[in-house]
């Protein structure tokens, strides 16, 4: 069964309604509905691509959050043949809420690294609903090394709510692991592209996006802190979560005026979820024609392209 | 007699009553073990309690005053930045919010630049203040935090940070976010100019502060009992909604499980600095010296594309004259395996073809 966010419900009353009479037709053959199913159909399709061409910050987020939006994984198994996951970060263990691995995108050998939230209770567990240890930012930096000295381009794939906020993870330098990843990114002689598939979540996100070029989905959204923990630091009270997000430009749209991101990627109408397939597809021409941009690019280039990129960034608004 | 009331009797009265109450904050109780303290007496104690030691948080005028020869130093200006461009409001209007700290604290924003002296040793310093909007990191002090370490590659000197902050600055969204890989990229630079980096970690130094520039020192010192965590105390016990360890997340616990070199009083903290700086200095003076024709600078980047290894030092070996070539030897000759054991067959000859 489909999940229907609240701003959804007159489309999914629409869809439940042309569900209904395809039923009825199915024990009736008699012609009569079949307009009026047609008719219905069409205001649903009308309803969702206008629904979702005026989405506000705080329904982005929920869009962002969706559970049935292809995470980190979908977009592996899609885009990444002979994908080969590499684990742990050869300190003190493995962490699943970022995945990694190497394979070959469209003929070219690269890294992929990203953030995996998982799509059912036990995978969301497995991989702690996307929030990162440190050891799954210093398996991050491991990989960066080893793109570095093979020279292939790195893919990161972003999509977490934070960096895990927990006893175990702060005594083992969450900060420090964070910081190394972002420094690692930076240091970089391959070329880097970033795509932010969901949420962008503060400096668990950045650890992996520091690239060369940054795309963001459509409906997704990139936070200094996610609206709730932002909420909890301007007012002291999380529940005030839609006006942070409504406040702090969180949008592709907004980033893209601050020029923080590169790229805008399009979703299928009605957000990545009602169409997977369509959603990784187009993500992956967009890296595709990222990753060109860098053909030709010495590695102190690369680096240098970077370097300017992120310092620009506020310098002209 | 007019005289005498009009003038003379209020200014003995005032002068009694400021020597009976002295104004409100002569006396500050310490937020560590709660006895009072009086200011002449922490100003001189630079601002640690001499009840139990307690470091008081210092504002970054302060830190400049102490930390130099003399207290003697230059500030270094900070290049101005768009102001409020998300045009934020929490209740109140971030332009607002930004007067009314200028005003309270006379500072443009959360960081102090200055070269000076230490120990003799020409080196910059950034100082972060707490007191302005919690020391938080905005495109203000992140580009205060570049500019610093960009002049100390310039002018060939060590670069020191005092940090203390309570993270990102909000208000900016994500343009204070971007502001740990700006920041970083400073980093790399000072590290690409071989020039010592040194953090003293101060209380309190989290968030989006922590997990970047304020990590990547080449050494990290911390203030005792200072506040130094990614996420916070409160947002901790919120989520695992667990008791916290016993000073958990302070400097010494921080040392404890190896995320520091060292906790520093800070009755000690200048002379610790000088020493490092003096070390540090000493050895990069003698690189720079003893290769000079190949530029020993070059690649310093500790993982600049690739191998650490000079290529041009293999070459070098394999050149020698002296040099012995390796024969190569069949893995029959190395490795005696177990099924050519069993069944008795001869050790094969050097260099015979591995035949089944």
């Amino acid at each position: 069964m489909a999940t229907y966010l609240d701003f959804e419900k007159p489309i999914a009353e629409l869809e439940s309604r042309v569900a209904e009479l395809r039923a009825l037709t199915q024990d009736d053959e008699s012609t009569g509905l079949s307009e009026e199913i047609s008719k219905l159909q069409g205001r649903a399709a009308q309803l969702l691509a206008e629904t979702y061409g005026g989405l506000n910050p705080w329904q982005k987020t929920t869009v962002a959050r969706h559970p049935d939006r292809p995470h980190c994984l979908d977009y592996i198994d899609q885009l990444i043949e002979r994908f080969t996951p590499l684990a742990g970060d050869r300190y003190f263990a493995e962490d699943a809420a970022i995945m990694g691995g190497i394979g070959t995108f469209r003929g070219r050998p690269v890294v992929v690294i990203g953030h995996e939230k998982g799509h059912d209770t036990e995978t969301r567990i497995k991989h702690n609903f996307g929030m990162a240890r440190p050891e799954g930012y210093r398996k991050a930096v491991r990989l960066m090394d080893m793109a570095d000295r093979f020279a292939m381009p790195v893919v990161t794939l972003v999509d977490t709510a934070g960096a895990y906020p927990g006893v175990g993870a702060e005594e083992r330098g969450q900060a420090e692991a964070i910081a190394r990843s972002t420094d690692r990114c930076l240091s970089l002689g391959v070329p880097m592209v970033a795509v932010v598939i969901g949420e962008g979540g503060s400096g668990g996100a950045i650890a992996i996006a520091s690239a060369n070029r940054i795309l963001m989905l459509e409906h997704a959204v990139y936070t200094v802190a996610s609206p709730e923990a932002a909420a909890s630091i301007l007012w002291r009270d999380s529940t005030r979560a839609i006006d942070a997000a409504t406040s702090m430009k969180i949008t592709a749209q907004d980033l893209y005026e601050l020029g923080v991101i590169d790229e805008i990627v399009a979703e299928p109408v009605g957000g990545a979820h009602r169409d997977k397939e369509g959603a990784v597809r187009r993500a992956g021409d967009a890296i595709a024609k990222a990753l060109a941009a860098f053909d030709k690019m010495s590695p102190d280039e690369v680096r240098k392209q970077r370097h300017e990129r992120f310092l620009n960034i506020g310098r002209s608004l | 007699m007019n005289w005498i009331n009009n003038v003379v009797r209020p200014k003995i009265r005032s002068l009694l009553t400021t020597r009976r109450e002295p104004p409100d904050d002569f006396w500050k109780k310490c937020p560590g073990c709660g006895q009072m303290s009086d200011r002449r007496t922490l100003e001189e104690s630079q601002l640690v309690f001499p009840c139990c030691g307690h470091h008081d948080r210092m504002s970054a005028d302060q830190r400049l005053k102490h930390i130099f020869d003399g207290a003697s130093y230059t500030r270094i200006p900070v290049p101005a930045v768009p102001v409020d461009p998300l045009k934020f409001r929490d209740g109140r209007r971030y332009t607002d919010r930004l007067k009314d700290s200028k005003a309270s604290t006379g500072l443009d924003d959360a960081v102090l630049l200055a070269d000076g002296r230490l120990g003799g040793q020409a080196v910059t310093v950034a100082a972060q203040d707490f007191r302005f909007m919690g020391g938080s990191l905005g495109m203000a002090a992140g580009e205060a935090i570049i500019t610093g370490m960009l002049h100390a590659v310039a002018k060939g000197h060590p670069f020191i940070l005092f940090a203390a902050s309570g993270g990102a600055r909000m208000q900016e969204g994500i343009l204070s976010l971007m502001q740990m890989p700006r920041t970083t990229i400073a980093v790399q630079k000072l590290r690409e100019a071989r020039l010592p980096y040194i953090v003293v970690l101060t209380d309190p130094t989290t968030g989006g502060v922590t997990a970047s520039y304020a990590m990547l020192g080449d050494i990290q010192i911390a203030e005792p009992g200072a506040l130094i965590c990614f996420a916070g105390p409160r947002v901790i016990q919120q989520t695992i909604r667990e008791q916290l360890p016993e000073g958990f997340q302070r400097a010494e616990y921080l040392f404890a499980h190896g995320m520091i070199d060292m906790v520093v009083h800070r009755h000690k903290l200048t002379e610790t600095l000088a020493r490092i700086v003096g070390i540090l200095m000493a050895g990069r003076a003698k690189i720079a010296t003893a290769a000079k024709s190949s530029d020993p600078l070059k690649h310093v980047n500790g993982h600049a594309n690739g191998s650490p290894v000079d290529p041009k030092l293999l070459g070098t070996s394999a050149r020698d004259a002296e040099t012995i070539e390796v024969e190569p030897v069949p893995d029959e000759d190395r490795f005696v395996t177990q099924s050519k054991k069993g069944a008795g067959a001869k050790p094969p000859t050097k260099g015979a073809p591995n035949t089944p």
